[in-house]
């Protein structure tokens, strides 16, 4: 197969998975324009993290007066899925030049390995299976990008009082909302939320990273235990 | 300020995307850990979630019956019986504009 052919069907195998990107991109554009930042930041911000979730807390914790160190850890924590990403692409894409694993992994978002990863998988001796998450990875990007100035143009226009910083954890909520099913999932769930409005008075705001590591280490109790259980 | 964070934030976002395909060996993380990241965004997203949700600006409680928090629980029962994730925002914001305008 050729490479555009190869490109061309990681286009299509993501597009399904990016209707929910766009009016995501476009409620990240106009929460951040609306909160304070400017236009031009934040679509700096889409260009240079290009990840939604830690561009809103980002924005988030930026405006309840968070210490740098907690965001940048914060984005750090919600970022960390990305070595199991890491971990399961890296066999494919090992021999590849710097460059290359540069750019691609720039390009690696969820919705982009859980289609690349499968086709990288099943077409393990194509010399050129790569252009798949090329092709995947370049078209989440291009979408993300031209809904954050969507949302910025938005942000602009739409009237403060209507509230939309309660999208933010709205947004959050439905990223999760698959797990609320899981009983584990669950747990780990309270054990962080009810930390978070326990510890909220803590300097720096830094509830976000303590709740978040005692949720962690619920989750890897958790794992331990339902090993027990099997054996 | 703000540009030196925005730019630290894209390089760390960056190294969590290259780390593990930067490696030679990327069997560093252990079966445990792995399992471990697979629960991280239940872990970090209700410490944003929550607050920002039942708290209000000088992080006290607010009553049950605030807009906010009605509006959060209908999205969570929309959330989990269908389980969309645009579905489980506009139903929150909605119902949440409904309420502020019925209580006002």
């Amino acid at each position: 197969m050729k490479n555009l052919s190869i490109f061309q069907k990681g286009f299509l195998d993501v597009l399904p998975l990016t209707i929910p990107v766009v009016p995501f991109g476009i409620i990240y554009g106009v929460i951040g324009t609306e909160i304070g930042f400017s236009p031009l930041m934040t679509f700096v911000m889409s260009f240079v993290i290009f990840a939604g979730s830690s561009q809103i807390a980002f924005t988030q914790l930026f405006f309840t007066g968070a210490s740098p160190i907690v965001i940048i850890g914060s984005v750090a924590a919600i970022n960390s899925r990305h070595l199991l990403y890491g971990a399961v692409l890296s066999q494919y894409l090992n021999k590849l030049h710097l460059g290359w694993r540069i750019l691609l992994s720039y390009l690696m978002t969820d919705q982009a390995f859980s289609v690349s990863s499968f086709y990288l998988k099943k077409n393990k001796n194509k010399f050129n299976s790569y252009y798949h998450l090329l092709g995947s990875g370049f078209t989440l990007w291009f979408l993300w990008q031209v809904s954050t100035l969507i949302g910025i143009f938005l942000g602009n226009i739409v009237p403060e009082q209507l509230g939309l910083e309660f999208t933010i954890p709205l947004t959050f909520l439905a990223l999760i909302v698959r797990e609320l099913r899981k009983i584990d999932h669950l747990i780990v769930i309270m054990f962080s939320g009810i930390s978070s409005l326990i510890i909220y008075n803590l300097p720096y705001k830094i509830y976000v990273i303590v709740s978040a590591f005692i949720a962690l280490v619920v989750s890897y109790f958790l794992i331990i235990n339902s090993k027990k259980t099997k054996k | 300020m703000i540009w030196f964070w925005i730019l630290t934030a894209g390089i760390v976002t960056f190294l969590t995307r290259f780390s593990m395909i930067a490696l030679i060996n990327p069997n560093l993380l252990s079966d445990n850990l792995k399992k471990v990241l697979t629960y991280v965004p239940s872990a970090v997203f209700p410490a944003i979630i929550f607050p920002a949700v039942f708290l209000d600006k000088k992080g006290l409680m607010l009553s049950i019956d605030n807009p906010q928090i009605l509006g959060f629980l209908i999205a969570i029962i929309v959330g989990y019986f269908f389980k969309n994730i645009i579905l489980t925002i506009f139903s929150g914001l909605i119902s949440y504009w409904m309420l502020v305008f019925w209580l006002s």
